[in-house]
């Protein structure tokens, strides 16, 4: 088996570090840098940076933040939120991003996914996709994080988003996001199920047994958290361990 | 002791900026530089690189680098390639047809395994963190960028070609992917290469990038 990937999750609105529940109600949690650089020396294996009110905004304030971040974290960084073409991309990763993850502007023009795929490799392109459970095992796709309805199914879309050259699929529960509630397991799995691609579960880590449970049942490749890391619910090093102690393989990090 | 300069050469292909952080970090001035005579005078060179092999090849033939890193090599100045800068090192590569390389360690440059040992199918590329292991018949790392790094630290990996020396001897770690050994780290004389990103593999990276502004 792989090793599971444990990534931390940076939800950004203008300068700050944001976190909300279910996507909304916003709070302020404080500096992105501060928080980035306290991950990477806690060993996340990899930072996922959300500018979370760009689509709505229509802008992307994440170049400079992600450039700051690339000065003192050396730990690949993932970045989305209001990227609408390859200049975008391109910009985000000039300024040090590793991959780029695209909800809004694939929905509305999917062959944006194959363009940034083509241009920097399906490693680089992490379709993002926000998921509200509209049926017993059924999932609508949301845009504008989570305000807009789409009409998709999550499983018929991740499925096209694949094809189309997606390298990576990042699937956040909005049902669950923010609430300390654990994950959507069941969701996770159906998309696990239905793709060969690494799939990172978001939304929903309350402790750090709902880490064990999406990867075991769900089959998750990858856990994002946030909440839990922000209001110092546990520490990374406290995760890993009960990670490990289940079975599950994750990389050992020696503190400096 | 002076801080060591190194030349990280700028060839057009693919993103600097955490290389020339990561080596910052760890105490090097560093200049990104596509100039001869600025990389000629540096006491280290790193060749970085992302992409399709026989594209970085012409993108240092175009600016006359092919020429100038053979030299480096030949004057014994240590340098580093990095990703696809590693695979430049070698003769060829299978990638698109068969394109030679610098010609700096012997061997070719071939597909990573697309099914694993026991015949099932695996992912490429390979993306992720992996493990160090010593390469056949080695067992120590001393003198090498990982003199400082013990065996079973994971550092990270995005590729679909790999390193093949013909010479067993330059072949330095390994990784296993589908239990299959991938060529981690490869090095002659002065002349090394690492497959994964060092300049992303946290602190363990970091270490290694200290210990060959060292070598």
């Amino acid at each position: 088996m792989r090793r599971t990937r444990l990534i931390a999750r940076l939800d950004i609105k203008g300068p700050n570090l944001i976190k909300g529940i279910r996507l909304e109600g916003l709070r302020v949690i404080g500096s992105p840098n501060e928080h980035a650089l306290r991950y990477y020396n806690q060993g996340a294996d990899e930072l996922l940076y959300m500018d979370i009110v760009a689509s709505l905004y229509g802008r992307n304030s994440l170049g400079e933040i992600v450039q700051n971040a690339a000065q003192d974290v050396f730990v690949p960084m993932t970045v989305g939120g209001g990227i609408r073409s390859v200049d975008d991309a391109t910009h985000l990763l000039r300024c040090g991003a590793d991959k780029v993850a695209v909800n809004t502007a694939a929905v509305l023009n999917p062959s944006l996914i194959s363009d940034i795929a083509r241009r920097f490799g399906s490693q680089c392109m992490v379709l993002s996709i926000e998921a509200k459970q509209i049926a017993p095992d059924r999932w609508e796709t949301y845009t504008d994080n989570g305000r807009e309805r789409t009409g998709l199914d999550v499983i018929e879309w991740v499925k096209k988003g694949v094809a189309l050259g997606a390298g990576e699929v990042l699937l956040t529960s909005v049902d669950r996001e923010g609430t300390r509630k654990g994950f959507d397991v069941r969701l996770v799995r159906a998309v696990t199920q239905e793709v060969s691609v690494p799939v990172i579960a978001s939304g929903g880590m309350g402790k750090p047994e709902d880490l064990v449970e999406v990867v075991q049942q769900g089959e998750a490749d990858a856990v994002a958290m946030a909440d839990i890391l922000h209001y110092r619910r546990a520490e990374l090093c406290d995760i890993r361990r009960v990670a490990q102690a289940a079975g599950i393989e994750v990389r050992s990090h020696e503190p400096a | 002791m002076s801080l060591p300069d190194v030349a990280v050469i700028d060839y057009g292909i693919g993103n600097l900026l955490s290389v020339r952080r990561g080596l910052e970090h760890c105490g090097a001035t560093v200049t990104v530089t596509a100039d001869p005579d600025a990389i000629l005078s540096s006491s280290r060179v790193v060749l970085p690189g992302v992409g399709a092999f026989a594209n970085g090849m012409a993108e240092l033939k175009r600016r006359g680098l092919d020429t100038v890193v053979r030299e480096v090599a030949t004057r014994g100045t240590p340098l580093l390639g990095i990703c696809l800068g590693m695979q430049l090192l070698l003769d060829e590569s299978e990638e698109f047809g068969i394109n030679p390389g610098l010609g700096l360690i012997p061997g070719r440059v071939v597909p990573v395994p697309a099914v694993t040992r026991e015949g099932n199918p695996q992912k490429i590329p390979h993306i992720g963190w992996n493990v160090l292991i010593p390469a056949y018949g080695r067992d120590n790392w001393q003198g090498t960028p990982l003199q400082d790094v013990g065996p079973g630290q994971a550092v990270y990996f995005v590729h679909s070609f790999m390193a093949n020396p013909a010479d067993s001897r330059h072949r330095v770690a390994d990784c296993r992917y589908g239990g299959l050994a991938v060529s981690a780290v490869i090095g002659r004389e002065h002349v090394f290469g690492c497959q994964f990103h060092p300049e992303k593999s946290g602190k363990v990276g970091l270490t290694i990038l200290k210990r060959f502004l060292a070598c």
